[in-house]
């Protein structure tokens, strides 16, 4: 039964993602300024940035197919559904049951696989070498994210994304310690599948060290500015995701309409601590050894196992 | 004087420079046995060029310049003017591959080596057309007709190639590398340099010797003071003149503040590659107040054109001392500082460490110079004393440590980096504290037919000035000689066993020039 409330609030979901989704990468962009001691760059930078990749024209490469042009609004629509499933002030959203966590997984896939496919596309050596390390990442990244969502789906019973934050949320504040193992798992995975530091560095200028930034070297004007968009949805989403995994707290329930509204500055003050410590983890460390990768997403797939095997060895009750 | 039994009789040039004997071939057979010589003797090659003397001396001239601990010998092989060859030095020096080729580009002087590509004519020129020869012609219309450039291919399973450049992704100068790779893993790395070749020796050919000094220190805008210092030191040699001991002092403690400078902003450069942004902040941060007070003791960031044949242009006032002696205390604390940082990060480290290695065999055998041979175990400083090596004024006096690291790898190019930033603030307030008096500028006349060599110890290795003056005291064949030449192959041997992504690091960890060798 969808209500006219949960479709508003989808609506507005979505519509919050589209908007937040680059301010977020720009309070990242000024925490990072701030912790080196730069003057930084105002919150809506990448607002400019998006604006005026929209008002360029765009360049394409005399070998560029049909594909090359298809995949920014492929990968733009898988990031924008991910937000619409991702509980963010509701848990009351008509898509969810669309997709659960595990299908959740396969959108990013499915935007992964499309975007290395377009940058292999034009044959330039760059697009293949990034499109090479990005699915070097991917398959490393994926199976430890897997891990995570099956460790909470345990505790809720459920692999959809409202159930599970409906149970932790809503019911009796339990302190789970398989979800602490899940949560750091969760951590290591975001910051490779979104191409931070330690594992990717998205302000680098060095063609050879790249890994996404290599991928759209090709693209150009508003196909570029859908996949920079993409980009930031697609950080938000995790983002979000960790908080509704990890700190469900705040999000609303059916049916509850000042909860929703409430929901709004909790959730932009979890996204302030959270860029905040993003920021931080990503200034304190370097970029990793790209064959370090495997040890560095091998951690987070053992940490995801540990907190699986707590969950089954210590909480599930004979 | 005679080197190792050898027949050729030197002269020592006079002056106060470097130490440098004059000498001359009686043929290619004479040149190659010194040459063998001197590398029997753990000598290098420092540098290599041709000159046309058809209106002087009815011939071509080949110029070699070998490094032997005592000092430099610049070696003089007259050619026919018909014809002109020279034997093959790159089977004792592999740096002689790329001087020689680009000898013949721009002098048709041949070689009979194996690799006979062109280096620095990429087409924007005529292959029988040889802009540094007399009869040439000055503004020559040619058509780019760009060539194909024959690179070493490397077969086998899986290899396979990454070109990059000469355009890159960042706002750096144009050179190309061509990877031969398996997967992430690099085979070979084979440079193509070249693009940045503007004419600078066929400008420098009969200005006068001031004319000369401004276009000399614009070569390389990194290493101003060390070019114009060099070129400072040949004309001196060519002329007899002697700057005095003031101006010699001011000299070096502008190329010390060029070498604080340039190591500052590389050590950022390093982290901001490995992803560590803070270090790159820090260090633009101590770099910029560095060159601020460039400009307000010498009124110029950069220093340029304040060192001058005969002596320096500016001079320095006692409360500029002082400044100067109080930001080197400042900077020694901030530089230690960051240092720590940078010795304690466990991923800056992991990066830095056994990537990019040269062993010192390997250095030898490239006549590598400068920092990154340091960094490879050798004590090789044309400011520090060594057995059977004065070093020339004013470092004989100051006593400067060498500063060496064995390791050969990006760690260890940093570690002397460091090292080299200390030694020079302690360099500069010693010189701040024993300042000698006197005047700055000594007045010089050209000496018509005169010939010098300058060699100074710049920031990234020796750099070489070779000039002659013509008939009428005018420059007839100057020859600048930047220390990447022998560096550039020394970073194709140092990626071979590395991966892919860690080429700009290594690459960032010499930062060679690419306009002061492409001319």
């Amino acid at each position: 039964m969808i209500s006219i409330s949960g479709l508003i609030g989808q609506a507005f979901a979505i519509a919050l993602a589209l908007v937040l989704a680059p301010l977020l990468l720009g309070w990242l962009g000024m925490c990072r300024a701030w912790l080196q001691s730069r003057s930084a760059p105002p919150l809506w930078q990448p607002y400019f940035m998006l604006r005026k990749l929209f008002n360029k024209d765009v360049v394409l490469a005399e070998t560029a197919s049909p594909l090359f042009r298809f995949a920014p609004f492929v990968v733009f629509g898988c990031m924008v559904l991910a937000c619409a499933i991702i509980p963010t002030l509701s848990t009351d959203l008509p898509l969810a049951p669309a997709a659960d966590a595990l299908a959740l997984v396969g959108v990013f896939g499915l935007a992964r696989v499309f975007i290395s496919l377009a940058a292999m596309d034009i044959g330039t050596s760059f697009g293949t070498l990034g499109g090479r390390r990005e699915m070097l990442i991917g398959f490393l990244a994926e199976p430890a994210l897997l891990m995570v969502i099956f460790t909470v789906a345990m505790i809720a019973q459920s692999t959809s994304v409202a159930t599970i934050v409906e149970t932790l949320a809503h019911r009796d504040f339990i302190i789970y310690p398989s979800l602490a193992f899940a949560g750091i798992a969760f951590t290591f995975v975001a910051f490779a599948e979104n191409a931070r530091v330690p594992v990717d560095n998205p302000a680098t200028h060095l063609e050879l060290t790249m890994i996404h930034e290599a991928m759209i070297l090709e693209y150009s004007g508003r196909h570029l500015a859908l996949i920079e968009w993409a980009a930031c949805l697609k950080l938000y989403a995790y983002s979000c995701l960790g908080l509704a995994l990890f700190l469900p707290w705040g999000i609303a329930e059916r049916d509850n309409f000042m909860a929703l509204v409430a929901a709004i500055p909790l959730l932009v003050l979890k996204l302030l601590v959270g860029g905040f410590l993003l920021a931080l983890l990503e200034t304190v460390n370097a970029k990793l050894r790209i064959f370090r990768a495997p040890e560095y997403l091998g951690t987070a797939f053992l940490l995801a196992v540990l907190g699986l095997l707590v969950r089954l060895l210590l909480e599930v009750k004979a | 004087m005679r080197f190792h039994a050898e027949p050729i009789e030197f002269t020592p040039q006079p002056g106060v420079g470097a130490p440098v004997w004059h000498g001359r071939a009686v043929d290619g057979e004479d040149l190659l046995r010194y040459a063998i010589s001197v590398h029997r003797h753990q000598g290098r090659l420092s540098a290599l060029w041709g000159s046309d003397e058809r209106e002087r001396a009815g011939g071509f001239r080949l110029h070699c310049v070998f490094a032997l601990t005592e000092g430099w010998q610049w070696l003089r092989l007259d050619l026919p003017a018909e014809n002109p060859t020279c034997p093959d030095l790159s089977g004792i020096f592999p740096a002689a591959n790329r001087m020689q080729r680009a000898t013949f580009d721009l002098l048709d002087i041949r070689h009979d080596g194996p690799d006979q590509r062109p280096w620095l004519r990429h087409g924007g020129w005529p292959a029988d057309w040889f802009p540094l020869r007399h009869d040439a012609g000055d503004h020559a219309d040619f058509t780019n007709a760009p060539t194909d450039y024959d690179f070493v291919k490397v077969g086998g399973e899986g290899a396979h190639e990454i070109p990059v450049g000469p355009i890159h992704a960042g706002i750096i100068e144009p050179g190309h590398f061509r990877f031969s790779v398996v997967g992430e893993r690099v085979l070979r790395l084979e440079q193509r340099l070249g693009y940045q070749h503007k004419g600078v020796e066929h400008r420098l050919a009969s200005t006068d010797f001031l004319t000369g000094a401004k276009l000399i220190g614009r070569i390389s805008g990194d290493s101003t003071c060390a070019y114009a210092w060099a070129y400072a030191a040949a004309v001196e040699a060519a002329c007899g003149a002697t700057p005095s001991p003031r101006a010699l002092m001011l000299r070096a403690v502008m190329l010390e503040r060029e070498r604080v400078a340039n190591h500052l902003g590389d050590l950022g450069a390093l982290g901001n590659d490995a992803a560590f942004a803070f270090g790159l902040t820090q260090f633009m941060r101590l770099k910029e107040d560095w060159l601020r007070l460039n400009a307000d003791l010498f009124g110029h960031r950069f220093m340029m054109d304040r060192i001058v044949p005969g002596g320096v242009s500016h001079d320095l006032a006692p409360e500029a001392l002082a400044r100067m002696v109080e930001q080197c205390e400042l900077f020694a604390r901030e530089v230690s500082e960051l240092r720590a940082i940078y010795d304690n990060h466990a991923g800056l480290q992991d990066r830095f460490l056994t990537t990019g290695i040269i062993n010192t065999d390997l250095a030898h055998e490239l006549s590598l110079t400068g920092m990154a041979a340091r960094a490879t175990g050798m004590i090789l400083d044309g400011r520090v004393y060594r057995q059977d090596y004065t070093p020339p004024p004013p470092y004989a006096a100051l006593g400067v440590r060498p500063v060496t690291d064995e390791r050969g790898d990006v760690a260890a190019r940093v570690a002397v980096r460091f090292d080299e930033i200390f030694e020079s603030l302690r360099l500069l307030r010693a010189m701040a504290v024993g300042m000698p008096a006197g005047e700055i500028l000594t007045t010089i006349t050209p000496v018509a037919g005169g010939a010098g060599l300058g060699v100074i110890e710049g920031w990234r290795g020796e750099v070489l000035v070779g000039l002659e003056f013509d008939a009428v005291g005018k420059l007839a064949r100057v020859h600048p000689h930047d220390p990447s030449w022998q560096c550039w192959p020394a970073l194709e041997h140092a990626v071979m066993n590395d991966i892919v992504p860690d080429f700009p690091l290594i690459n960032k960890s010499f930062n060679l020039s690419y306009s002061g060798a492409d001319l």
